[in-house]
This record gives C-alpha cells, structure tokens and sequence, in this order.
C-alpha cells in the first residue's frame, strides 16, 4: 500500500508542505516523515499535526481530506506520483521537473508555477496563474503539461516559454499574457485581453458560440487577423491530450481562425479560434 | 531445389548495409498522399546513379498517422547518414512541401543517429516559421505556406537497413517472366519494412560491376540477356528469353529475407525456368542471402 496522508486539521490557517513529495519522503520511515516540520502560519509544527500517516513511503502518495490551506504540494518534485482526493491549496507542483500529480478536486492559484516538466492534472477548478510566473520573473512555465478539466481564473500561462496548458472549461482574462513561447489549449471561452503583450506561442481557443456575443472572442486591436484554415499540427496536439485522459472534442475537421499578435512584441504569436 | 518445378539454383544474393529512414507523408485526400509519396520516390531506383533509393513502403489510413489524416509511408535509403540527410531534405523540401496539403512526419525512433529534416526546412518560412513540440516528444516546424503551413518534424530516425537484395526470374518469354515479377511485386508489397526502389518494383536492365568504357561504373549484366546467348559466356539455360530482377530493400536483413522468400514464392509459376540471384561473388557485400537457405525455413 502507498503511503497515505490523511488531512485531519480544522485549523483555517495556511499551511506550507513543500516537503510532500516522492524526492523527500520515499526514503524516510513513517515515524520520521510524521516528524517533518511544515510551516503552519509563521511557526514550525510537525506533519503528524495535520496528516494521519499511513502506507509505505514510495514513489506514490496518496493525500485524502480537504487540502484547500496546505499549500506547496508537490512543489519542485522530481519524480514519483502523488494523487489527491480533495481540493489543494496554492502553488500545487511549483517549479516540479518530473513526476505526476492527480488532484480529484479544485486547486486554486499558481497550479505549476515555473513548472519546468511533468504532467499535474486537476479534474476541478482551477485558480489564477496557472502555469505562470511568480511577480518579478522573466519566465513562468518552462516545460511540461498542466491539465485542469474545469475552469480557471486569469493570467493562465502568464509569461510561459514552453510546455502545454489544456483548460477543459472557460479561464479568465488575459490567458497567455506576455508568454513567450508553448501552448494553451481553452476548450470554453476565456476572458478578456487574450494573449496581451504575447511575443511567439500559440493560444487555441475551442469555445466560440456562434450568435451569443458574451461567448465571442474579444481580440486586441494589436492582433491582426490572417485567414481561416485548418491547421494539420493541433491533430498532435489533442491526439496527445487525449492519450493523457483529457476529455477533448472531435474538433480535428474544423477550421479555425488565425490571428497574430501581439503586434507590440514581436507579433509571432497565434491566437487560433475555432469556427463553430 | 524446386518450387512448383522451378529450379531454384543454390545461390546467394549479396546485399549491402545501408542507413534507412521511414517518412510518414498525410495529406488532406488519399490522392494527394499518394502523389507526394509518388514524386517523393521518383528518381531514386539505385545510388550508382541516385542520391538515394526510395520507394513506399504502404498506405496508411487516417488512424495510423499522427495528424488523423490519409498518409502514405515511404523509406529511403542512401550510401550514408549524411548522403541521406541531404537527399531527404531535398526531397522532402520539393516533392512534399511543395504539394498541397501535406505534412510530413519521422516514422521511426530517434536515437543518436538521427537527420534533421524539418530543422533545415525551416528556413524556407524566411523568419515567420514556427517551432512546436508536444509535450515531451520531438520538435516540429510550421512553415507558412501559400495553402496554410507545412508541418515538418525536426528530426528524423535512422536505422541501418540492408539494400540490395535481389533474385531473378528468368522464363520462357517475356510476357511468363513479367507476370512472375508481378505476381512477386504483389507479395512483397504486403510486407513491412521493404520496399522495390525500381519502376513498378522490377528491373530489366540488371547490371555488372565495371564495363569496358572506364568511367562507367556498371553495365549491362551480359551473362543474362538473351540477345546476347550467342556471344559471351551465357548463364541462361536454353529455353529461358527474358529475364527479370527484383531488387529489395529493407530495414533490417530478416525483412530482406522475409521479401525474398515471399517474391520467389509467388514467381515460382507455369513457364518459370529459373530463380537465381546476383552476387559479386560475396566479395563486396556483407550479407549474403542464400535462397535455399531461406526458402527452407517456413513463412512466418
């Protein structure tokens, strides 16, 4: 049986557990990762304080129980898989570079800031910045896949330079502001200002519905339109989304509008919108 | 040894390794696929005179390619990695980017010996090309094109595959042979890993190595044209007038067999004399297949 965290604390203050991840507890006893100190609001306590700790520490752990405050889970992993039943709090897989985590739940912000590989899919919601950067850097994802089969709030993607975000529903404004290179994937509609200040990357965007104005894309005036064409690539694309379990429209057969921009970068960035 | 009484004479054919490389070609249409296949394989029967040998290897259906659409998949094959990487980039850059609709993707491992493709391509898109990679898998290029964009991947993976394979059917007359060889070209085409680099998958003109005109580094296989019985020291029985080559490639020898073993197989028909093979007298090549030894060991 794989190690198990069980969440037992009511307690509403935040809790940082940067340390749950396959790298630091696969090869400590039980007894000694109950010992581990997280940081609950400004003071140290120990892990036993806020999981029920059971199973074989291994490649796999398994987290139960409402996690909304524990925040850091997974984060810088390397290897190994962590699966949640529940919701997570912020910073889920930070900066990771391997490993694969599973939330069945919501997770809220910064899911896989700086996330540099692996694959995080949460079933859920998601939060804001997906993907991005942390205020003050010059780059937020850079490599890897992050799946939320739900929604997500603004600024997914911001500053990404490599890897792939798929949003099964809407996301909030400015997705992929200021990315610099990789992939987001809306299956619904975003929000306002997509792709602002983009300089390469491509943003797909699934979820037109023809005649509703509030489900039409606002494109920035510093995007220009180049034509509606069916581009042969997104077929390896969602062909691998849904390899990974991904719930992904037939699509490959549509024709998609191609709007480049952002024209007050360097204006190789693509916004792709499906014509539905 | 005899298949259905045709003499199959105790021989080898002498094959040569060669690196190999397997394009996947899709195109919106069945039709189009076939075409950049078709024009992508043209000019490409043998390195005495092409910059490669090339032919398809099998069409493929919209489930088998990466990008769901028709396909068509080919192999070339070239003297070396580096001949090859500049005999596929050319031909990939004219044959298929120029052709409407079509993608072209690597269709075997990378490894180390792999030849950039797509990634010299590329600068056809004179600066407005993009650079894609799924996930973790290899990198592809998006050449804006004047019907969308051709999508290239940046590498391609070799392998070290055998070419020159080869058996000959020689019959009675001209109309028997050509039907062998038909029949031959069909029951090799079913298999993997192989293709008939020569028009139709059939050689007429079967070559010698040298010739008595000094540039020339092959010339007709005189020993074997019945127009010249007469005149120099013959390897036709008497009732054979016409004679006809298959010649394989493939990406391993245990293809090369399978395809001889099936070729011959299907050739052995009424008005077949005999089934030989070409060989330099196991001189130059390193593999030498020998026919008895391969049609003893059952079709798997």
């Amino acid at each position: 049986m794989p190690l198990k965290l069980n969440y037992i604390s009511e307690s509403t203050v935040p809790v940082e557990a940067d340390c749950i991840t396959p790298d630091c507890l696969a090869d400590l006893s039980v007894a000694e990762i109950e010992k581990l100190e997280l940081l609950h609001g400004n003071a140290q306590a120990p892990l036993a304080e806020f999981f029920e700790v059971s199973g074989e520490p291994g490649e796999e752990i398994i987290i139960e129980g409402d996690c909304s405050r524990v925040k850091l889970i997974g984060a810088e992993m390397s290897r190994g898989r962590i699966v949640v039943h529940g919701d997570v709090g912020m910073h889920l897989g930070a900066e990771m570079s391997g490993g694969e985590i599973e939330v069945h739940g919501s997770a809220t912000d910064w899911v896989g800031a700086h996330m540099k590989g692996g694959k995080i899919h949460v079933h859920g919601e998601a939060g804001h910045l997906v993907g991005g950067a942390y205020r003050g850097s010059r780059s937020g994802m850079q490599g890897g896949v992050i799946l939320i089969e739900g929604s997500a709030k603004n600024e997914i993607g911001c500053l990404m330079r490599r890897g792939l975000i798929a949003i099964g529903g809407d996301a909030g404004d400015f997705p992929g502001v200021s990315m610099l290179a990789g992939s987001i994937f809306i299956f619904g509609m975003p929000g306002i200002r997509s792709g602002a200040g983009m300089k390469r990357g491509t943003i797909a965007v699934f979820g037109e519905e023809p005649g509703n104005s509030r489900r039409t894309l606002e494109i920035l005036p510093t995007f220009r339109y180049d034509c509606t064409y069916r581009p042969p690539f997104l077929a390896l694309y969602l062909n691998r989304l849904r390899s990974l379990s991904f719930p992904v429209p037939e699509t490959e057969d549509g024709l998609f509008r191609r709007y480049s921009g952002d024209l007050i970068e360097t204006g190789k960035g693509e916004i792709l919108v499906l014509e539905n | 040894m005899h298949i259905n009484n045709v003499e199959i004479e105790d021989t080898f054919a002498e094959a040569f390794p060669m690196p190999g490389v397997r394009c996947i070609i899709t195109a919106e249409t069945p039709a189009w696929a076939a075409t950049a296949a078709q024009v992508t394989t043209g000019y490409a029967t043998s390195v005495i005179s092409c910059d490669a040998e090339a032919g398809i290897e099998r069409v493929l259906s919209p489930d088998e390619t990466p990008d769901g659409r028709p396909g068509e998949s080919i192999l070339l094959f070239g003297f070396s990695r580096e001949a090859l990487q500049k005999a596929v980039t050319n031909r990939v850059g004219q044959c298929i980017m120029t052709c409407p609709t079509t993608a072209c993707y690597n269709g075997l491992p990378i490894t180390e010996k792999n030849i950039m493709v797509g990634g010299q391509l590329r600068f056809f898109g004179d600066g407005f090309q993009f650079s894609k990679r799924v996930d973790s898998g290899e990198r592809f290029w998006r050449v804006p094109v004047m019907d969308g964009e051709f999508t290239c991947e940046d590498l391609f993976g070799t392998r070290k595959g055998v070419a020159g394979g080869n058996f000959l059917i020689l019959g009675e007359n001209q109309s028997t042979a050509l039907s062998a060889a038909e029949l031959a070209v069909e029951a090799i085409s079913e298999l993997p890993d192989v293709i008939l680099p020569f028009p139709g998958g059939i050689v007429r003109s079967g070559s010698k190595i040298g010739s008595k005109y000094k540039k020339l580094p092959a010339s007709t296989n005189d020993a074997y044209c019945p127009t010249l019985r007469g005149l120099v020291d013959t390897s036709l029985p008497e009732s054979v007038n016409a004679v006809y080559e298959i010649v394989i490639d493939g990406l391993s020898l245990r293809a090369v067999e399978e395809a001889i073993r099936a070729g011959i197989h299907a050739a052995c028909i009424d008005g077949v004399v005999r089934i030989t093979a070409g060989n330099f007298g196991g001189k130059l090549g390193p593999h030498h297949i020998h026919l008895h030894q391969v049609l003893s060991v059952e079709v798997s």
